[in-house]
């Protein structure tokens, strides 16, 4: 293995871009698919059968197909009935729609965590719906769907490697093009998983950064905690 | 203590709830002057939660009327939140919020609903603390109160709201026995200072040193309303002398 070739593609532009474009996939496909869970986790809280219809029929067709389906599907099937759009935004628009199906998920667990006693004290406070939804149950969900937000969030990252399959530029395509060109698969390989567990190590710290940051009043619960547990996440306050 | 001749704060004029078929509430009727305590007494399950639910709202009577503070409040659908500002509600199960410390519990609802500053809801909540005996606790979180200082912290919520009468559902049922004097005592005082007061409770001990008036529920139906006095130098009613023989064993 050529240290010196690994070392030339982890500074190569090329790279360093589908890095760039793994990371943005990943944040804004997170971030439409945490509204679109949001939305649904709110539908299916909802009374109305449409509603509730809608979410089931949403989260068995989205969590019952493959992903790397809906990628091709969206950007080969489209087209034929006018609708175009870029491979980039196709692969947005998978991975967003597909990750709004785990996230409803996620917070309707979240919201449901939530006792039906804590909101009536909000009411009988005077709270309106949407202050007793804002200050009582947001942040009481929050700590219960952020581990595995952060379990999302990492998957989401991995799960961008798919669209390489509709020629996005990511990093895993760059890395087979790079490859492909000279059979120095070691080192372009290499050089990807690199920028991956860099990317991974970052949302982790993240994660934990968040975690803590909820509880940073919590002085008592607030122990020193090694490296290792912050990367593995293991920041779950003791069992007092 | 009342002198029982002024007008009514609080009038409840015969209600009815049901669920589905079960008829939680008839025809209850009850009158509440103002800085009066009165301590509703009656087997589980003879609708005293719900009566006390029904008056801020939180549950909806299928008929009659709540008058409160010369509104009726059965009219009054679209601005619940406002008629639950003027009246203060002590749970149960305590229901502070467990992510917010004694101090930030009793601070929420006067910044968020009556947008008073965080300086001075947080020198409010601190005097309602010391009224409590909790100024030293501000800063510890639910889950590291005993059950008697979550009340006392859940009593001291709702007087930030500066409400016009307490209802307190069976604030110490939940309570191990060590702790319910603790609290009882808080509540007593409230009422010697004419906090007008609604008490679902089994302690009759506290019905005898801070109640104006007993009423007595059983099967949804207000029974008896009697003075303290009459009440406990022997009711000639007989089902709620049996009720008090059962309680006090």
């Amino acid at each position: 293995m050529s240290l010196h070739l690994l070392l030339e593609y982890l500074t190569s532009k090329d790279f360093l871009r589908g890095a760039a474009l793994t990371l943005l996939l990943t944040v804004v496909s997170l971030g439409f698919g945490m509204l679109i869970g949001l939305v649904l986790a709110l539908l299916q809280g909802t009374r109305s059968r449409v509603a509730k219809t809608f979410t089931f029929f949403y989260l068995w067709l989205f969590r019952g197909t493959p992903v790397l389906f809906q990628i091709i599907f969206i950007y080969n099937v489209l087209p034929s009935f006018g609708i175009r759009f870029s491979a980039f935004v196709c692969a947005v628009l998978a991975l967003s729609l597909n990750e709004g199906a785990f996230m409803s998920e996620i917070f309707r667990s979240g919201l449901h965590a939530v006792k039906q006693g804590q909101r009536t004290a909000g009411f009988a406070l005077g709270m309106t719906r949407a202050k007793v939804f804002r200050h009582i149950v947001v942040p009481q969900a929050l700590r219960v769907v952020l581990p595995p937000i952060g379990n999302q969030m990492i998957g989401m990252l991995k799960l961008s490697a798919l669209v390489s399959v509709i020629a996005v530029q990511e990093l895993l395509l760059v890395a087979d093009q790079a490859a492909s060109a000279n059979f120095r698969y070691l080192e372009a390989l290499s050089a990807a998983g690199i920028y991956y567990l860099a990317l991974t190590t970052l949302f982790m710290v993240l994660q934990g950064w968040m975690e803590r940051s909820l509880d940073s009043k919590r002085k008592s619960s607030t122990r020193r905690m090694s490296f290792a547990e912050r990367l593995l996440g293991t920041s779950q306050p003791l069992v007092r | 203590m009342s002198t029982g001749a002024s007008p009514p704060l609080l009038k409840i004029h015969r209600i009815d709830k049901s669920y589905g078929s079960t008829r939680i509430l008839k025809s209850c009727s009850l009158e509440v002057a103002p800085r009066e305590t009165i301590v509703i007494v009656g087997p589980s399950g003879s609708g005293k939660s719900t009566l006390l639910r029904c008056i801020n709202l939180l549950e909806t009577v299928d008929a009659g009327n709540i008058l409160f503070d010369g509104r009726d409040l059965t009219r009054e659908r679209k601005a619940e939140h406002l008629v639950r500002q003027q009246i203060g509600m002590v749970f149960q199960n305590f229901e502070l919020f467990s992510h917010l410390s004694a101090v930030e519990n009793i601070m929420l609802a006067p910044m968020t609903v009556s947008g008073v500053s965080r300086h001075d809801a947080h020198d409010l909540a601190m005097v309602l603390l010391s009224k409590v005996r909790l100024r030293e606790r501000a800063d510890a979180y639910p889950d590291e109160l005993s059950g008697g200082q979550q009340q006392r912290v859940a009593i001291a919520r709702a007087l930030a709201m500066k409400p016009k009468v307490m209802l307190y559902d069976e604030p110490t049922s939940a309570l191990d026995p060590e702790m319910v004097s603790e609290v009882l005592d808080v509540m007593a005082e409230l009422s010697a200072e004419g906090m007008t007061s609604l008490v679902v409770t089994h302690e009759m001990g506290f019905a005898r040193r801070a109640a104006d008036k007993i009423v007595f529920m059983d099967a949804g139906e207000v029974i008896l309303t009697e003075t303290s006095e009459q009440f406990f130098s022997g009711t000639t009613h007989e089902r709620a002398r049996r009720f008090l023989d059962q309680i006090l064993h």
